[in-house]
């Protein structure tokens, strides 16, 4: 028993991971990144080449605007979801421990909630004939109950909702493990509670904030669904794009491309990140 | 200029009573010694004084000014926290200077007066430093200026000491002792060490249970102490029961005459009698005992004498060492004028 538990783990093992990323990370990537540079066929499918076409496409005012959408809307809810995720974490963290792990699960359980389940849920709570409008009216606060949706807001609240989470999940470690006595010592120093909490507690979290920050921003920057569900034609991210030319446009080649380079929009805010907390 | 009084002092955490009626007042300039057990509400007195926890009842002045719903911000006290709580995002001038920033001052008056305070605690040059690239020492000397940086009207330090090993710590004692001989500032000090609070304080609060158990200078408390708690928490002491009568004790069933210098603090009737081990005197008479252990320190011998249960420490100068050997027989008495009846 012992002499087989002091045995080193056997390198081969290191295998197994490095096969199952090779098989399903990087040979679709290789696929993708193939297909990129494949020639269209108008009105067909596309056939084995080299050309930049695809990506020449990305010169067009059209496609900039597309791109400009996709970063100001996970930009946005970036910045939304850290503003409220933090204020939320610092007093989840003050609780008691029984409500912190009542709060949690909640949290655990709204991320079992897929993308397809927020976004048609939203879309009825927003609607008109099913939604809060009629609520509004009710309390006549409105004079007759309207659609909230399909709208920026309706979207941003989409967006928010299904990263939110993570926002928490990645600044309540942190946050928790801050000690009182800090923001304490600040107040005896002459700091009222909200200059203490701009001094002390905000540079000190600077990292973490900024990490949850990059997360949502990645992550939103992935989402397909929400913006045909719950915003305008004029909302549709270059996710969304993807999915329209890969499947209603048969323009693979360009989605590829499309693909490569969110994945290098993706890759760069990762190298940011990593970047600033090396500089620290 | 800082004359602190508190009145009736009390703080509840639901229906547990951690500081229970304290009432002192302390002249200005005083180093004061709050000593007690751990879990005794020390943190929370002095927590209250720095307007960290409200108090369930009672009052905090200040010179004659109430400042007990004053907000911690504005009460002008320096704060060193028994986990320093030094800020790890700033550098060491900075955390000096931090209470200086916060008011406006600036920016060059912070550097020179964040350097004059680090040359005060002997670390001149060090302002550029992290504070995770000092040692406990110095961490301890940077926590310490940082809390005298305004001039407060009243110093707090919660077992300021408590992480430095043996050696730096008595060193430390000394050197914060002359540091306020030297500035002058009332100062309040936590601790559970019974030997730093004789070394630094000109007045020793003792507590227990959330209640101060007496209030004197350090030799007072040592000599004279109000109670059993106090006895036995301060330096060592033979505890013994016994009987007060007119004039005389009576233990395990012998009298004692007392002599006009003992101090009587009991009624007639069960009491504690009270023996510094430097005032037992081992020879043929007294009460009977067998020496269970002689512990040879060096700078001192102590003799363990048990009677009746009870074990008694006597210390003797290396020089005076009784000629007694483990197993024998002796008789224990108390030096007349040293004797101290405590309430039972
Ligand atoms: N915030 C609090 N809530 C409940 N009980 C507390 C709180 N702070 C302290 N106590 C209790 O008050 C008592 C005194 O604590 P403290 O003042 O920290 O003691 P000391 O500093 O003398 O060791 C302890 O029994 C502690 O459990
Ligand atoms: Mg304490």
């Amino acid at each position: 028993m012992s002499a087989r538990a002091d045995r080193p783990t056997p390198g081969w093992l290191a295998a197994i991971p490095a096969a199952w990323l090779a098989v399903f990370f990087l040979v679709p990537f290789a696929i993708m990144l193939g297909v990129s540079f494949a020639h269209r066929v108008p009105g067909g499918f596309y056939e084995p080449g080299f050309e930049l076409d695809s990506y020449a496409r990305f010169l067009s005012p059209f496609f900039g605007r597309i791109l400009l959408t996709s970063v100001a809307l996970s930009a946005g809810a970036a910045a939304i979801c850290v503003a409220l995720a933090f204020p939320f974490t610092v007093i989840l963290a003050r609780m008691g421990g029984r409500a912190q792990t009542l709060v949690l699960v909640a949290l655990l359980a709204v991320l079992s909630l897929s993308e397809v389940i927020i976004g048609f849920s939203l879309s009825t709570l927003l609607s008109k004939t099913a939604g809060v409008g009629n609520f509004f009216a009710w309390l006549g606060l409105i004079e007759e109950s309207r659609a909230y949706t399909p709208s920026l807001f309706a979207l941003m609240t989409g967006l928010c909702y299904l990263a939110l989470p993570y926002a928490v999940l990645v600044l309540y470690p942190p946050v928790s493990r801050l000690d009182p006595e800090l923001g304490e010592a600040a107040r005896i120093m002459g700091a009222t509670p909200l200059r203490a909490f701009w001094t002390v507690t905000v540079p000190m979290l600077r990292a973490p904030l900024f990490g949850a920050a990059i997360l949502v921003f990645v992550f939103t920057l992935g989402v397909y669904l929400l913006p045909q569900v719950l915003g305008q034609p004029a909302h549709w991210t270059l996710s969304v794009h993807i999915t329209d030319q890969a499947i209603f446009q048969s323009n693979l080649p360009f989605a590829a491309a499309m693909a490569v380079l969110l994945l290098l929009v993706s890759l760069a805010m990762v190298g940011i990140t990593l970047l600033l907390g090396r500089a620290r | 200029m800082t004359e602190l009084s508190l009145h009736g002092l009390t703080k509840r955490f639901g229906s547990f009573t951690a500081v229970d009626g304290v009432s002192i007042d302390i002249p200005d300039g005083s180093f004061v010694c709050l000593l007690g057990p751990s879990g005794c509400g020390k943190t929370t007195l002095l927590r209250l004084l720095a307007g960290l926890e409200e108090p369930s009842a009672g009052r905090i002045s200040v010179d004659g000014e109430d400042v007990t719903g004053t907000p911690a911000h504005l009460r002008g006290f320096g704060m060193v926290f028994q986990s320093l709580a030094l800020f790890p995002h700033l550098t060491v001038a900075e955390n000096v200077a931090y209470p200086l920033s916060i008011r406006g001052t600036p920016r060059d008056e912070c550097r020179r007066r964040a350097d004059e305070l680090l040359s005060l605690v002997q670390l001149e040059g060090m302002g550029g430093r992290r504070i995770h690239q000092l040692s406990g020492g110095q961490r301890q000397r940077v926590a310490i200026a940082r809390g005298l940086a305004i001039e407060p009207r009243l110093f707090l330090l919660d077992e300021p000491l408590s992480a430095l090993d043996a050696n730096l710590r008595e060193h430390m004692q000394v050197e914060l002792r002359q540091l306020q001989q030297r500035l002058g500032v009332t100062t309040v000090v936590v601790t559970h060490d019974q030997k730093e609070a004789l070394t630094m304080a000109d007045i020793v609060i003792v507590m227990d249970k959330g209640r101060v158990q007496q209030v004197g200078a350090p030799m007072e408390v040592y000599r004279d102490p109000a109670n059993a708690f106090v006895a036995g928490f301060i330096g060592t002491s033979n505890l013994l029961p016994c009987e007060l009568g007119e004039g005389e004790i009576t233990v395990s069933g012998r009298r004692i005459a007392l002599d006009p210098g003992d101090r009587v603090k009991a009624r007639p009737g069960e009491a504690v009698l009270s023996v510094r081990p430097e005032d037992i005197r081992l020879s043929a008479d007294g009460l009977p005992g067998k020496i269970s252990f002689v512990r040879d320190l060096g700078e001192s011998v102590q003799v363990l004498v048990e009677h009746e249960g009870h074990e008694i420490t006597a210390l003797y100068a290396p020089g005076a060492r009784p000629e007694v050997a483990v197993g024998e027989t002796v008789g224990v008495e108390f030096v007349p004028g040293t004797r101290v009846v405590l309430p039972a």
